[in-house]
């Protein structure tokens, strides 16, 4: 007789709490396989933990954006943020789609170079650029996004010397009714700095003023914030219009847009009630072409999204480790997935679904990662169905900051695979291994020999 | 160390304790222990059983069969005969 499958017993007061008027279940399927792969043979080839990324959510999110964007306004241009993720596979993508590069630090420009980006399509923004990041951004003809006062006399001082002009925009900071308010970036609306800045430039002979840029926060809720913040800039553009007869070539809106992630502390789920990327569409463009623009001189839009185009487009694969109780009952259930490598599960309450099937029993569940540290907590109550000892979890919507964010911590990075459209698979960036990690470090001669 | 005796158990899986008006549920391999052990079978002979039955091996089964007893015990639903 062929055995049954086995679940381990459960046992679970019945408490006569409120009923939970949205159902106690959180998972109805298990998620068996990514864009047609198995998630069995991901994890038996690659191993455990494993990024995946699907390229063909990449270019169908990238294309509905441009969609939602395009249908409402004339001139758009989305730039990809490095800094959200800079895998060249995943850069490269976004390049193939049209995407420009978006970066905020050396580095990430010399990515964004090495990914074959022309320098002229390169946008560079951040409060720390070098002047060898400034020379480098003049020399390429990258748009140089300036964060404050100290770096736009730099740039006055080292594009004089180069005796080439610097494109620039400023980064402006205003009010938009949000909190908190980002004013650490750019130069204020309202008490006048974005003005006394856009004086500067546009007097000085090395720089030419070619858009206003700003990015009023990340994760943002409010569609229309961004319509505040459009009117703003559309004002200081038609200012600087009638001031210094000077046309602004493009409005840089930044990014922000929220992903279907699910916020720490929100009741729903933000698969219902994060607003769409035609949201955020429609408040910025309606409040563009509504503005006092003449019509045929709009100027380019343009857009630094990043978590809403590549948060869904990754998963996280893991394995139980053990199941184990807390000294008052609680289930919890330790996987491989840490939070060195899973950065975001500080601040989103990530969806975590069995990749094998499971009955309808749950139990509510404590989520730790395998570090030896107390704060390795991946979801601090989750509703989970019994899982087993090296049953196999997939961890949604990890394409954001993780990649980016992770450290090397206690455990080695795991691989990175990339499913493309046509369901081949792969290796985007390799397992950490502990020769490479050596390669960085010496020994001083003293401190090489001991004994024990 | 057995089920109270006045501990109801129902086939989809309620438990009722008249002695404190709590009620649980359990799942149906849950229900299955706690069968067993209101027939008085110790726990080698219910990982016996589970071992028999299922699609699982001995360790799992030891390490969830006394995690179940020590819920069981926790919700005061069994008591110790020594």
């Amino acid at each position: 007789m062929e055995k049954q499958r086995y679940e381990r017993p459960l046992i679970q007061k019945l408490e006569n709490n409120m009923p939970n008027k949205f159902g106690t279940r959180t998972e109805s399927a298990p998620m068996t396989h990514i864009d047609d792969v198995a998630v069995k043979d991901l994890m038996d080839k690659y191993g455990s933990p494993l990024f995946v990324i699907s390229e063909k959510t990449i270019r169908t999110n990238i294309r509905k954006a441009r969609k939602a964007f395009e249908t409402r306004y004339p001139k758009v241009q989305f730039a990809w943020s490095y800094k959200t993720n800079y895998l060249d596979a995943v850069c490269r993508t976004f390049h193939q789609e049209g995407s420009w590069a978006e970066v905020v630090s050396g580095f990430e420009f010399d990515k964004a170079l090495n990914n074959k980006v022309d320098g002229s399509k390169i946008i560079f923004n951040g409060p720390d650029k070098t002047e060898d990041d400034i020379k480098k951004a003049i020399s390429n003809n990258a748009l140089i996004h300036i964060d404050h006062l100290d770096e736009l006399y730099s740039i006055q001082e080292i594009a004089g010397e180069m005796k080439k002009k610097a494109r620039v925009a400023i980064r402006v900071n205003m009010d938009t009714g949000i909190y908190p308010m980002w004013d650490r970036f750019g130069f204020n609306y309202e008490n006048g700095q974005a003005w006394d800045a856009l004086n500067k430039i546009m007097r000085s002979e090395v720089m030419v003023l070619e858009g206003l840029h700003t990015h009023i926060g990340t994760f943002m809720l409010s569609p229309n914030a961004y319509a505040v913040a459009a009117g703003k800039l559309a004002d200081l553009a038609i200012g600087v219009k009638d001031k210094y007869q000077h046309e602004i070539r493009y409005i840089d809106m930044g990014g922000g847009f929220a992903s279907k992630n699910s916020l720490k502390g929100t009741y729903l789920p933000g698969s219902d009630m994060n607003p769409s990327i035609d949201e955020f569409a429609e408040a910025i463009a309606s409040t563009l072409i509504n503005s006092n623009f003449p019509p045929d001189k709009l100027p380019l839009l343009i857009l630094e999204t990043g978590r809403a185009l590549i948060d869904d487009a990754a998963h996280l694969l893991g394995t139980v480790i053990s199941n184990k109780r807390l000294s008052d009952g609680r289930r919890t259930t330790i996987i491989d997935v840490g939070v060195n490598i899973l950065f975001t599960s500080f601040w989103y309450d990530h969806k975590i679904t069995p990749a094998q099937p499971f009955t309808q029993y749950t139990e509510n569940t404590v989520v730790y990662g395998p570090l030896c540290m107390n704060i390795d907590v991946i979801r601090d109550n989750i509703n989970l169905p019994l899982l087993n000892k090296d049953d196999h979890i997939v961890i949604q919507s990890v394409g954001a900051y993780n990649m980016t964010q992770w450290m090397q911590f206690i455990t080695l990075r795991p691989p990175i695979v990339m499913i493309d459209p046509e369901g081949e698979v792969h290796v985007i960036r390799e397992k950490e291994n502990l020769d490479r990690l050596l390669e960085f470090e010496n020994v001083p001669e003293h401190l090489k020999d001991f004994t024990l | 160390m057995t089920i109270k005796n006045d501990i109801a158990i129902s086939d989809s899986g309620f438990v009722f304790a008249p002695g404190t008006g709590e009620s649980f549920t359990v799942n149906p391999i849950g229900a299955e222990i706690i069968q067993m052990l209101k027939e008085e079978k110790s726990v080698e002979q219910i990982s016996e059983r589970m071992l028999e039955k299922y699609n699982t091996d001995a360790t799992t089964v030891e390490k969830d069969v006394n995690d179940f007893i020590s819920m069981l015990r926790h919700f005061s639903l069994i008591e110790m005969n020594d």
